[in-house]
């Protein structure tokens, strides 16, 4: 009966907290298709860079009263734009031209929330996200998000493969290498526009790494790495919100913050698997 | 385009930037022809390479692969690098790693079929690859990769084949079983580019180039390779 009570009745007895379970696993699943080729091409820094870019769209958006998610459509366009004209303009490394508007896009943002009237729950809301106040229209927007960025991801599942190895590979075997990091980078973004008000744009990019980050060290196939990302980020959702309601911490943030343990105890795992069998080498 | 070859330089410049590497190279290669690219680290054999495989633009001259321009036919051209790139992050398993080799052929969609497949398990045995097919890339040695990436070109059965050092890195084993698929490929007509240090790999070639800072010799092993031209390529002469 306690077991039950601790670890069913918070979701069956709160409908808020069930709508946050189904949001949050649907956030799991649409990052962990996206998180396995942010972790696979090493695009943690565009991840983290277009997680953040989309704060101006969503600040102006809230100014004007337009839906947020809108806002964070046109702000993760402008930064995905900027980032592709300032690495083929300019001498600068990738990684600069994306620095640089990554800190504009994030004060740009922050200027912007200033001139609103509740500037702090604001810039909470957007950062952080409000899992807990997730409507059923929220969720179906994430849903058709989920069903779009996975039949991309499968259509182009080949090309995708070939740019996590090598770009000269994927040119060679006839796959447009600008064409299909674009639309990954695209992918990516669909992911945050989708999740953002969900565990917040800080918080999503936790989201898209640390599932994926775990499912990489534990298994030997991209398909296989999805899969268990999905699963892995659904138990963070669970394990996270229960932590949350019996606590009483903030929701999004002990998602995130239970999937980046979840790497750690599997990164530490097999760290300890790994000193014992050199052990037993040594011993034998 | 000269009839019946595969492959056509006519005084061609590559480099990087508008750098010129090397200039001035000519050659022709047919079906089943195999030329090898030897010289200095730097010289422009990888350059050459690439600039057929259509990763790096031609900077004067033409190159004619297939009878189009560099990179039209994926699927007839097969390129393995110098270093292919294998990150210890990829859950990539021997025999995935392979069969990329075949998207070239099948293209976004198309499913791969028992044909492929066979000519997936074909490479791996021929490469001695099935011996660790199922295992992670990740987790293997040097050598074996290599042997994967050689593998993932052969099944491309590709009409062209580009080679840059495949044999680096690897033991006796995998060095006769690179010498051994290039034997293969071409009796199955495939025109070969391979770059190598080796004189025993360059010995068993139709034409040779001995490349440092331009061209030092060119023609048949007999020719190209002669004392006098491997003093002045590498300042020293070491013949077997």
């Amino acid at each position: 009966m306690f077991v039950r009570d601790a670890l069913i009745t918070p979701f069956s007895d709160n409908r808020f907290l069930f709508h946050a379970l189904v949001a949050g696993v649907l956030v799991a699943a649409v990052c962990a298709i996206a998180g396995t080729f942010v972790v696979l091409r090493g695009l943690a820094f565009v991840g983290d860079a277009l997680a953040h870019g989309v704060l101006p769209g969503i600040a102006t958006a809230l100014l004007l009263g337009v839906p947020g998610v809108i806002g964070a459509a046109v702000g993760s366009a402008v930064m995905m734009g900027g980032v592709n004209v300032i690495t083929r303009r300019s001498q600068l490394s990738g990684d600069t031209a994306i620095g640089l508007l990554f800190v504009g896009m994030l004060g740009t943002g922050v200027l912007i929330i200033s001139r609103s009237r509740s500037f702090t729950g604001d810039l909470t809301r957007i950062l952080f996200g409000e899992v807990l106040g997730v409507s059923p229209s929220d969720l179906w927007w994430q849903a058709v998000a989920l069903v779009v960025v996975a039949a991309v991801a499968w259509v182009a599942r080949r090309p995708f493969l070939l740019l996590c190895v090598d770009e000269d590979l994927t040119q060679t075997s006839g796959f447009g290498v600008r064409r299909y990091h674009a639309l990954m980078l695209g992918i990516i973004a669909v992911t945050i526009v989708a999740s953002f008000q969900t565990v917040g744009t800080l918080l999503v990019f936790g989201m898209l790494l640390a599932p994926a980050a775990t499912a990489a060290l534990l298994v030997r196939r991209m398909g296989h790495m999805m899969v268990l990302a999905a699963g892995l980020g659904a138990v963070a959702t669970y394990v996270g919100l229960l932590i949350s309601y019996h606590a009483d911490l903030a929701a999004g943030a002990s998602i995130v913050v239970t999937a980046v343990a979840m790497f750690m105890v599997a990164l530490i795992a097999l760290e300890v698997r790994r000193t014992m069998r050199d052990r037993g080498r040594a011993v034998t | 385009m000269t009839a019946g070859s595969l492959i056509e330089l006519k005084d061609v410049a590559v480099g990087y930037d508008a750098h010129p590497v090397v200039g001035d190279v000519s050659a022709t290669l047919g079906p089943g022809e195999l030329l090898v690219l030897m010289g200095t680290n730097g010289s422009g054999k990888s350059t050459l390479l690439k600039t057929m495989a259509g990763l790096l633009s031609v900077l004067a001259g033409t190159v004619t692969v297939l009878g189009e321009a560099p990179g039209r036919q994926p699927g007839d051209v097969a390129y393995l690098p110098q270093h292919p790139r294998t990150l210890d992050t990829l859950p990539l398993r021997v025999r995935d790693v392979v069969a990329m080799g075949r998207f070239a052929r099948r293209g976004l969609l198309r499913r791969l079929g028992a044909d492929d497949w066979c000519i997936i398990d074909d490479a791996m045995q021929r490469t001695g690859c099935e011996d660790f097919a199922d295992s992670a890339l990740r987790e293997l040695s040097g050598g074996q990769q290599q042997r994967t990436h050689l593998a993932q070109v052969l099944v491309r059965r590709a009409r062209v084949l580009l080679l840059d050092e495949p044999t680096a890195g690897l033991d006796a084993r995998g060095r006769r079983a690179v010498t051994e698929a290039i034997d293969a490929e071409r009796r199955r007509g495939a025109a070969v580019v391979l770059a190598t240090h080796d004189l025993a790999d360059a010995e068993h070639a139709d034409q040779v180039i001995l490349l440092a800072r331009g061209i030092v010799a060119q023609g048949s092993p007999r020719d190209a390779l002669t004392d006098d031209h491997l003093r002045t390529c590498y300042g020293f002469t070491e013949r077997h």
